[in-house]
């Protein structure tokens, strides 16, 4: 008999024999918070993330800009701004280890947590959103659901072979809870909310 | 030839006390001062070395008392211990309060557990079916043998002789590093905690915290003969950057990079992975290869329950809303390669032991071993086993009932693990049913044995058991101390026996109340 065969006859075998009806998980959205942004911009500070606000003049993507303005190595997979480093042209995701900035847009955001979700598809190399030094991200404020229930309802989970929820940056605090951003991936993460290009709906 | 002011100082002042930087010196001329109070030597004590875990001899019964009172010998270590692991009980709670459905998500994930375990073959069946079209590779194993075998035959095939991984509770289960250490392939954890345990040659003494037992002393002194840095610099931010510069180029080289699994969901195929450092999502994006070690008790039918679980797994752990990361595989990367093992090594057994089978809802949070005082207090490696804290003491003896026969007993069923279990595991009420089964089986000492069974009798029959309660308060009171604080009696040994009353509860309710009735 093969392992397979095996773990399942003895699964089969002691499988308790009481009836646990599988239960319906509500949406938990009777009481939602007055702006989602503001919510989402309050969740991400306390992860540790920056939420860089929008500049009062006709560049939208000035603070951006200000981000950037000192780095050696850009590496942007958003039509709104470009890098000096083409993701297009990456063969192996070590090629990404010398990128100080990288500058994705997320598919969407969590307002509960501050989270913010990138997909394959958002990232096009997904090592660039860990080997880079800093990461910002373009969030559209049209794409902010309220909580975790919500958001597992949308199609990423479904459609992408990978999705991965960035909650701030890296951080640990493994020695004597001493918190450190930057443990291994990102040192820092700023969302930038900027609505999507007219034409950049889909990826 | 050193000048007469250079042996001067040299006889007077610690090398330390020159080193540039040391806030605490006033320097004249290139002089520390030393008038006044001033000192002329270093007077920071030498670091408290660290207490290490229990003394493994083969089969033979952990001693977990014997590790625990060196822990609390150690004060600075278990005063740091103590608050940290307490701190992150007092974050959770914050956490806790701040939802108001918290109580119901608790109950929609045991009763989701519970469900799943009870359809335990469909939805591994579901799970490969789907995991496959998506064209991941879907591998079994029986045993942490089997689960060896089997990544050595993945990472052979594709000549891989590095490999970068994530924390795993079930490879330390399986001995993995161990093995691959022993056919020649270098693994490296890229979780700091369990980087520095690694290093140390240590087992993770917490399921999230691995190294919470050490002070940043004793991280200096492994990272200064591991990785060399300076062994007199204890700066956290200091030993965090070094091992980040020190790890980077081991993950931009590695040839395999490996992951666990928090949760598995059957409907999509997808395995989900939950880190601060990100440090998963570079093994699992770096190199070409990954492959994830998965526990068959990890799955959860669909997406919508996914939800349930991540909002309580963090929360519970460490009191954050989420973790830094959380990320969904359902898929290799264009060009890559994608593997899971999907890990038994005694779980299906578990399944079937009618009071022990809800410890296979455990999400691995480490929030009862938070709360536990008991754990709190000695350590996670004076458990000496792979789980330690409340959850190790029910999980561990299915592994081997004579060498984990004492953790049982490591417990004052004070039930705060079960009360801040996310997943509500009765876990104090499985501690004492283990009791019970390990004294039946043999598997306990004479002396707990035999006090065990008078506990027994005595609880079995109330009224013995009032006349005993006021006959011990009555001896408390009046016995010499050589009678109390004698080896027989564990609680006796870092504890005073607290004043007996003067009255029992039920003679002062007779006397006060009964009369009334």
């Amino acid at each position: 008999m093969s392992s397979r065969d095996d773990i399942l006859a003895s699964i089969r075998a002691n499988l308790p024999r009481v009836e646990r009806p599988l239960p319906h998980v509500p949406l938990f959205d009777d009481d939602p918070p007055a702006s989602l942004l503001s919510a989402f911009k309050e969740s991400l500070h306390r992860m540790g993330g920056v939420f860089l606000d929008s500049p009062t003049s006709a560049d939208m993507l000035a603070p951006v800009r200000a981000k950037i303005a000192d780095a050696k190595i850009v590496c942007s997979t958003v039509p709104e701004i470009a890098g000096n480093r083409d993701i297009a042209d990456v063969g192996a995701p070590r090629d990404l280890a010398d990128v100080d900035f990288a500058i994705v847009r997320a598919s969407f955001a969590v307002a509960e947590t501050g989270s913010v979700l990138l997909s394959d598809a958002d990232l096009r190399v997904n090592g660039v959103a860990y080997l880079a030094q800093h990461l910002i991200v373009l969030l559209d404020p049209a794409d902010i659901v309220v909580n975790l229930h919500h958001a597992y309802r949308r199609p990423e989970f479904r459609d992408r072979h990978y999705a991965s929820f960035h909650t701030g940056p890296s951080a640990t605090a493994d020695i004597e809870g001493v918190l450190i951003h930057g443990a291994q991936g990102v040192r820092s993460l700023s969302v930038l909310p900027i609505a999507r290009a007219v034409g950049n709906l889909t990826h | 030839m050193s000048t007469i002011r250079e042996r001067i100082d040299s006889a007077m002042l610690h090398p330390e006390l020159r080193a540039e930087g040391d806030p605490d010196a006033i320097i004249r001329d290139g002089r520390r001062l030393d008038h006044a109070e001033g000192t002329s030597k270093p007077l920071r004590p030498a670091p408290e070395p660290q207490p290490r875990g229990a003394k493994v001899r083969g089969n033979r019964p952990i001693d977990q008392q014997e590790a625990a009172a060196r822990f609390i010998a150690a004060t600075e270590h278990e005063k740091m211990h103590d608050e940290r692991l307490w701190d992150l009980r007092q974050k959770r709670d914050r956490e806790m309060h701040g939802i108001p459905e918290w109580e119901e998500l608790r109950s929609l994930a045991s009763a989701i557990k519970e469900h799943t375990l009870t359809h335990l073959d469909e939805y591994l069946d579901q799970f490969e079916a789907n995991a496959r079209s998506n064209g991941i590779h879907v591998h079994w194993a029986r045993d942490a043998a089997e689960h060896n075998q089997i990544v050595h035959g993945i990472l052979r095939d594709h000549g891989a002789t590095s490999l970068i991984k994530s924390k795993s509770m079930l490879t330390e289960e399986c001995g993995f590093r161990h093995y691959m250490a022993s056919v020649g392939i270098e693994v490296i954890e890229t979780d700091l905690g369990e980087r520095i345990q690694q290093l140390d040659n240590e087992d993770p003494s917490h399921v999230v915290v691995p190294a919470v037992h050490k002070l940043r002393t004793d991280v200096a002194e492994v990272f200064a003969h591991t990785i060399g840095t300076d062994p007199g610099n204890s700066d956290v931010h200091y030993l965090a950057e070094a091992q980040r510069e020190a790890t980077r180029p081991l993950i931009l080289n590695a040839d395999a990079g490996m992951t666990g699994a928090n949760f598995v969901v059957a409907e999509t195929g997808t395995f989900v992975v939950c880190t601060n450092e990100g440090n998963a999502d570079l093994s699992a994006n770096v190199p070409k290869l990954h492959i994830a070690s998965i526990g068959i008790e990890k799955i959860i039918p669909r997406l919508e329950h996914l939800a349930v679980f991540v909002r309580l797994l963090s929360r519970s752990a460490l009191g954050s809303p989420m973790t830094q990361y959380t990320s969904h595989f359902r898929g290799p990367r264009a060009g890559g390669e994608m593997h899971v093992v999907l890990v038994d090594n005694g779980r299906s057994e578990r399944l079937g032991l009618e009071e022990f089978w809800t410890s296979l809802k455990c999400i691995r949070c480490g929030a009862c071993m938070n709360t536990c005082p008991v754990y709190r207090r000695s350590g996670g490696l004076s458990y000496g086993a792979t789980y330690s804290g409340p959850i190790g003491l029910i999980i561990d003896p299915t592994f081997n009932a004579r060498k984990y026969s004492n953790l049982p007993f490591a417990s004052s069923l004070n039930g705060s693990c079960t009360n801040v279990c996310p997943v509500k595991i009765n876990i104090h009420e499985q501690i004492y049913a283990w009791r019970r089964v390990l004294v039946n089986q043999h598997e306990v000492p004479l002396v707990k044995k035999a006090a065990m069974k008078a506990a027994g009798a005595l609880l079995s029959r109330p009224a013995a058991y009032r006349a005993a309660i006021a006959a011990a308060d009555t001896a408390l009171a009046h016995l010499p101390r050589f009678v109390i604080y004698n080896g027989l009696n564990a609680w006796g040994k870092h504890r005073e026996v607290p004043h007996p009353p003067k009255q029992t509860f039920h003679s002062w309710y007779h006397a006060n109340r009964g009369a009334k009735r």
